[in-house]
């Protein structure tokens, strides 16, 4: 294995301990988020985001790292983000979860993993069509935030932190 | 509130998630220092590369032909070592804190569609299928999208991630909103 490879396998193991010990692999954890009755995996999400996004903004401000953001294709997040939500309540897991609930015995995730990998493939058969339809919309490109707003990301940061604090006290009060 | 327990034997899903975090600092700036470029923490790419090895077993040349596999380039890197990682990484967590239960239908599924197999199946097939076909045209999934893209603040990430929860809470509702 090359030191790529090494890499990944350390940070998914590290990542996959991290999500079964916050017991959000589970069907019923996901499912339960979509209708509304269990919060856990907004309380994690949120939480590594608020922790993840001070981190990338130090680290990109002092120029260790750059940013990536993923293109603001309208028709490819909007279509594309709908036919997730709507796959995924059925499934009860993502991608990332699926190989994770597995690994902690959840055997029947396998269905799950392999309908996405027909997935893949299917989208890779049609990609010339998507390509020439849904994708060629509107391409407003790789856009952050701070740019849209013209701030700086701490702005962006300090409002949006809060927000979630007052978000997990309302869940707290809730018993969700 | 307890902000170390989960109260089924985990962690506290706030404590679980900030270490998450963590993480994700650590491995943009580990991939920028060691392998050149910095990476993201993602995990839905990895699906067309699976699929791109497994076509490749048995038509090579359509897999080299198709315009989409070519542009992901099919084969094992970075992120594909890091899904097996999750596997892994979970199956080492569950082993250690007995939380590890072999599993046929999961409890909320089973409650509003019966013990059947072959309906779970039938229902995470298709739903993979719609799932992974909107992750690859929007870019990305819950952890491309909704993790990394939201930590560095990405429009993109904020609309999909919006997307990702408002209609899986309308589906969702359809699906199992159903009375007894």
């Amino acid at each position: 294995m090359g030191t790529d490879e090494i890499l990944g396998l350390v940070t998914g193991i590290l990542f996959g301990f991290l999500l079964q010990k916050g017991r959000v692999l589970r069907f019923d954890k996901q499912v339960g988020a979509m209708l509304l009755k269990d919060m856990t995996i907004l309380k994690f999400m949120l939480s590594a985001i608020v922790v993840g996004m001070v981190g990338v903004a130090l680290l990109s401000g002092a120029g260790v790292i750059t940013l990536s953001h993923k293109p603001m294709n309208v028709g490819a997040i909007l279509v594309g983000g709908a036919l997730f939500g709507a796959g995924w309540a059925v499934m009860g897991f993502c991608p990332g979860t699926s190989v994770g609930a597995l690994g902690e015995g959840r055997w029947h995730a396998i269905f799950a993993i392999a309908g996405m990998l027909a997935g893949a493939a299917i989208y890779a058969e049609l990609y010339p069509v998507f390509k020439s339809t849904v994708l060629a919309w509107a391409d407003l490109g790789k856009i952050g935030l701070p740019e849209v707003l013209g701030v700086s990301p701490w702005v962006v940061i300090a409002v949006f932190i809060p927000v979630v604090l007052a978000l997990f006290r309302w869940f707290e009060r809730k018993g969700l | 509130m307890d902000l170390k327990k989960s109260g089924d034997g985990g962690w506290s899903p706030y404590l679980a998630g900030a270490l998450v975090g963590l993480l994700a600092i650590f491995s943009a700036y580990a991939t920028t220092t060691w392998l050149g470029k910095t990476s993201y923490l993602g995990a839905s790419t990895t699906f067309v590369r699976g699929a791109g090895l497994m076509v490749q077993q048995v038509a090579p040349e359509h897999v080299q032909a198709n315009e989409y596999f070519v542009k992901e380039k099919v084969r094992v890197d970075w992120q594909f070592m890091l899904v097996l990682g999750i596997f892994v990484g979970s199956f080492i967590a569950s082993a250690t804190d007995k939380s590890f239960k072999l599993e046929a239908v999961p409890p909320v599924w089973e409650k509003h569609f019966g013990p059947s197999v072959g309906k779970r199946a039938a229902g995470a097939f298709f739903g993979g299928i719609v799932a992974m076909v909107g992750a690859r045209m929007a870019d990305g999934c819950p952890s491309g999208h909704g993790l990394s893209g939201m930590m560095q603040l990405s429009v993109s990430a904020l609309v999909a991630l919006t997307m990702f929860f408002a209609v899986g809470i309308i589906v969702a509702a359809f699906v199992y909103g159903r009375k007894q």
